[in-house]
């Protein structure tokens, strides 16, 4: 049979078990049951190869700590996942209850401040790891070719992202996010043609009011994290299909029996 | 059978973006009805400074659907457009046409003045400074029963023509009434 994919690096095969064996200890016992779950599982999926071609990947020699960029960003926003489902359960998208709604939060829900406080900074986080993973991309010259689809994608999440924070600033519905939010409008609103009607759209009407808030909660809690989630796996599906660039500065080594000329 | 099917598939994905769709544009044809809201007796109000009322804009929402106006009797030796019954009260909207920050009137120096990016308007409400494309909006007045009443919204350009109610940054000087069209659900009154 062809070999498909790499072996682990460092693994053995197992042993075939002998009938008279001596008495297993529990470490033995707890291994093999492991084993064979994993193995149970692995025969009904083959789930092992996939993550083998996930995990036990070939990186370019001078990786360095800029790699991590991308991850820190997907970090935040599983964090913002996270605590965006617990703020949900006690947040209420109605003009006339939101403001009190994150107060009880604040001031009355155990840790919630701390929750909502995660929330908050984790969205200025991941704006500025989102940027700074784009930048990083953009000076190792990693969204060269083959990779320029994985670069637009990229693109798309970061204005997916960015869209996130504006739907995001306005739920508190104090001051702040309410003016905020209607110069974010606004400044939409400004295209020539197609802006008042984007503008229309994005509150609902022509002043902000009842649908503008619950429409604003839908699109950053239900519609974006969809897409943001899809176009994360895509994203990671084509970094793992191509591999990572080296970094600029790393040259390539030439075997110097290739420049051999042999007439 | 394959276009049964064809047609099956089209009517299913039809199913679900007809109303996502209406869902989602509708509340932009809603024809809103015009709605007058009265603020006060005509002495309440001077003819060379502002008095500030507080008026519903969007029903049903509570202190958000709230706006100030600033409000003025009509000042002949200032005010050259024409008289007709909806400005005998001039009544101008808060919000700033740069990108709709709320504006006040500072009395020491007769102007309206923007907190957010130092938009400046005169005593009319006309551009004097900063970034804003156009003078303040204005609301429709009139005086029923003795009782001055605020109206509906409209937009004026630098000449303080009426215009349909446009959002704040869209200029209505030359091209720009064409480049930012008004809602075809929302107009100014007629004849005027």
């Amino acid at each position: 049979m062809p070999k498909l994919l790499p072996t682990v690096p460092g693994a053995t095969p197992p042993r075939p078990g002998t009938p008279a064996a001596e008495p297993k200890s529990k470490k033995d016992n707890a291994a093999e049951a492991a084993t064979a779950a994993l193995g149970w599982l692995d025969e009904r999926t083959a789930i092992s190869g996939t993550a083998r071609w996930v995990m036990f990947r070939k990186v370019p020699k001078g990786t360095n700590w800029f790699y991590t960029l991308g991850t820190s960003t997907m970090f935040c926003f599983l964090s913002q996942t996270i605590t965006g489902v617990f703020l949900a359960m006690f947040y209420d998208p109605s003009p006339n209850r939101a403001y009190e709604s994150m107060r009880y939060i604040n001031n009355d829900v155990f840790m919630g401040q701390f929750v909502h406080g995660m929330h908050r900074w984790g969205a200025t986080m991941m704006v500025i790891f989102i940027f700074l993973h784009m930048g990083r991309t953009f000076f190792f010259g990693a969204y060269k070719y083959p990779r320029e689809l994985n670069w637009v994608i990229g693109v798309i999440l970061v204005l997916l992202t960015m869209i996130m924070a504006l739907t995001g600033y306005l739920l508190p519905w104090d001051q702040r996010s309410y003016w905020a939010t209607a110069v974010g409008v606004n400044v939409f609103a400004n295209a020539p043609i197609a802006g008042p009607y984007l503008g229309d759209f994005l509150r609902a009407g022509p002043d902000f009011g009842a649908t503008t808030l619950s429409r604003f909660y839908a699109i950053h809690m239900l519609l974006l994290p969809g897409l943001i989630g899809g176009l994360i796996a895509a994203h990671l599906y084509l970094v793992i299909k191509h591999g990572t660039t080296a970094p600029p500065w790393v040259k390539a080594e030439i075997d110097e029996d290739l420049r051999t000329k042999e007439v | 059978m394959t276009g049964l099917a064809h047609g099956g598939g089209g009517i299913a994905v039809g199913m679900i973006a007809l109303p996502a769709l209406g869902f989602a544009l509708g509340p932009n044809f809603v024809k809103e009805e015009v709605r007058w809201e009265g603020v006060g007796t005509p002495e309440e109000f001077a003819n060379d400074t502002y008095v500030s009322r507080t008026i519903t804009i969007t029903p049903g929402v509570g202190e958000t659907g709230k706006t100030t106006v600033y409000l003025r009797a009509r000042n002949a030796d200032i005010d050259q457009e024409p008289l007709d019954e909806y400005n005998e009260f001039i009544a101008i909207s808060t919000r700033c046409m740069h990108l709709g920050c709320p504006v006040r009137f500072v009395d020491a120096s007769q102007r309206f003045i923007c907190p957010c990016h130092g938009g400046v308007y005169d005593f009319q409400g006309k551009v004097q400074g900063g970034p804003p494309v156009r003078p303040l909006d204005r609301f429709y007045t009139r005086v029923t029963d003795g009782v001055v009443e605020v109206g509906p919204r409209f937009s004026v350009n630098s000449e303080l023509d009426r215009f349909s109610p446009r959002d704040p940054a869209q200029d209505l000087d030359g091209i720009g009434q064409y480049l930012f069209p008004s809602r075809p659900t929302i107009r100014k009154l007629p004849g005027t």
